[in-house]
């Protein structure tokens, strides 16, 4: 294993990798289903809140 | 009482063994080191054996409320204390070298007070000991809330806030000593390196504690900007500081790297500390106070994961563009610049995310100085994140950099984006942490947030100015093929715009100084009996219909 391998590595299956890995993360939150917990999340700050 | 002795006799040890690396430091500015860590022992012993209830002290001393309540509210009051105090200092070490530059006769002849040495004073003081302080304060407020669940490891907590306030003396009382490491944002030497690495994996254990802990299905976004935060650090913090010390009991070290390795770590480093800590974990203060604060969740929750992944993925690549034009082989200057343009659309939409969060109640801009000043803040998020990666294209880079106009991106990104959002989030925390009714005064809120925004103005614009003109003196040739101006003239042309920044720094001091006296009147209990920020307007007798008018 060459700093060559690992050059070679890291832009062909490595970048190929981390972008689909990216990508799945941000279309993640975009699947029917979360809709629901999106909203769920984004008002659990205010509930019951003995700090106003 | 074994315990007692047991722990006592430890801190005597350690007492002790700090003053022995005194007695044998092969330099003196380790022995004073070593003798502020034996004070800082010393102190602990004195704690133990006393067995006084300093917490209890502290309370009474800071006026704060007796009832516990449900959270571990006690390390985040000191938190808010220490961010104002190093900010106090922080800033006017950068107002005084600030003034330094335009005039010399400051540096006063005596190699303590240097610009040199003064201005990694300036910047360790003001991102790490006022952001950092405020990083930790808020992070431990908002992982309480959106958990529903204690601190974890109580004890812990205590320890980072003062692990972290020793790290703070001890880098600063180095930079005036003269010790360094000379890098970029992280000058101290490897022993004060290794103790800020103890006091961060503390951070971390915390920190992921209290999310383990947690009582909520989801993890809020804002502890995931946090904790990317602290992990990120940790790691660009070992990395970078990977050195060999020259002697154990001296505090000279040598980097691991060499050449335009070195270079580029400390750029991978430098970089990413804006990336992680005054991005993401600011932003992190964003998703949780601006949504409080307007009292409306975050405009699309979905965008701020995309926000959160697209930061992660890219920031980290950005850094060569701090090396545009050395030895760092081409590609790599390329790709820093190529990744620094795209984080304009990520960094975009945060911004539009947290602006947007006010759609609806955009009159609170009016009413609420606080939201004003979040406002701002994500207004210099937005400009100061078109600017850097315009900043990063070579094209650009090749007239801009080494110029100050690099300095004025930096400050409206620090004193617009991170200044403006922690003044609004330690405003929204001092009455919930002290139990007070309101703040002393909002209207000192809205003094203070003029002063800074005009501040802001005066130091970007002066700063603009002064690098494009430096830009384009250095590169000036004449029909001869030699340079028309010599450095010296373009240090002496520079003179008027040092001076409008001074003064542009001076108002942002002025309005923090406000900040301080508003703060320790709230914690006194005082309200101050002044006009509300808004009135309605109402005149009952105008107030009818009108009257009928008698024919004639």
């Amino acid at each position: 294993m060459t700093y060559n391998d690992l050059r070679h590595f890291a832009d062909s299956w490595g970048l190929l990798a981390m972008t689909l890995l990216f990508l799945t993360l941000i279309a993640w939150p975009f699947r029917p289903s979360a809709r629901a917990r999106n909203d769920e999340a984004a008002n659990m700050i205010f509930r019951e809140d003995e700090h106003g | 009482m074994d315990g007692l002795v047991t722990r006592a006799g430890g801190w005597l040890g350690l007492t002790l063994l700090a003053f022995v690396m005194a007695a044998l430091a092969v330099d003196a500015p380790f022995a004073v080191h070593m003798i502020i860590v034996a004070l800082a022992c010393l102190a602990m012993l004195w704690a133990t054996v006393t067995r006084a209830d300093y917490g209890a002290l502290a309370r009474g001393i800071l006026k704060m409320p007796a009832d516990q309540g449900v959270y571990d509210d006690d390390p985040i009051r000191w938190g808010v204390i220490a961010t104002l105090f190093w900010g106090v200092a922080g800033m006017a070490a950068g107002l005084f070298i600030a003034l330094q530059l335009a005039f010399p006769a400051l540096n006063l002849g005596l190699e303590y007070t240097t610009f040199g040495r003064l201005r990694p004073l300036h910047t360790s003081a003001v991102i790490f000991a006022f952001g950092g302080n405020a990083l930790i304060a808020t992070s431990f407020y908002v992982v309480q809330r959106t958990c529903r669940a204690r601190l974890a490891f109580p004890k812990l907590a205590r320890f980072v806030f003062w692990g972290y306030q020793l790290f703070i003396v001890l880098a600063a009382t180095g930079y005036l000593m003269g010790v360094t490491a000379a890098k970029e944002y992280a000058e101290p030497e490897w022993y004060v390196d290794l103790w800020l690495t103890i006091v961060w994996v503390a951070y971390l254990v915390v920190f992921v504690g209290t999310i383990v802990r947690r009582r909520e299905p989801h993890i809020y976004v804002a502890n995931w900007f946090y904790l990317s935060f602290i992990v990120t650090i940790a790691m660009l913090h070992i990395v970078n500081n990977l050195s060999m010390p020259a002697s154990i009991f001296g505090s000279k070290s040598y980097a691991a790297f060499a050449g335009v390795q070195d270079a580029l770590t400390q750029w991978w480093y430098g970089h990413n500390a804006v990336g992680f800590f005054l991005t993401a974990g600011f932003l992190a203060m964003m998703y949780y106070f601006v949504p409080k604060q307007a009292e409306r969740p975050v405009y699309s929750y979905r965008l701020s994961i995309i926000h959160f992944w697209s930061l992660i993925f890219l920031y980290i690549w950005a850094g060569p563009h701090h090396l545009h034009y050395t030895a760092l082989p081409d590609w790599a200057q390329t790709l820093g610049m190529v990744f620094s343009v795209i984080l304009w659309m990520p960094s975009w939409g945060g911004m539009i995310n947290g602006l947007m969060t006010l759609n609806g109640a955009w009159d609170k801009i009016r009413t609420d100085p606080i939201i004003r000043m979040m406002v701002m803040a994500l207004a210099f998020y937005g400009m100061s994140t078109f600017e850097g990666p315009m900043m990063s294209i070579k094209w650009v880079n090749s007239m801009s950099h080494y110029t100050d106009w690099t300095i004025g991106h930096v400050h409206s990104g620090a004193l617009g984006w991170n200044g403006m959002i922690t003044f609004a989030a330690v405003y929204y925390l001092v009455p919930r942490l002290w139990g007070r009714e309101r703040l002393y005064s909002l209207r000192m809120v809205n003094w203070h947030f003029w002063l800074a925004t005009v501040g802001i103005v005066f130091y970007a614009a002066s700063m603009w100015v002064a690098g494009i003109m430096q830009g384009l003196m250095w590169r000036e040739y004449g029909a001869d093929g030699y340079l028309v101006y010599s450095f010296v003239e373009s240090v002496a042309a520079m003179h008027p715009m040092y001076l409008i920044r001074a003064a542009g720094g001076a108002m942002y001091l002025a309005g923090f100084l406000i900040m301080v006296v508003n703060v320790w009147a709230t914690l006194g209990g005082r309200v101050r009996a002044e006009k509300p920020m808004t009135e309605t307007p109402y005149n009952a007798a105008a107030d009818r219909p009108l009257a009928p008018v008698p024919a004639e």
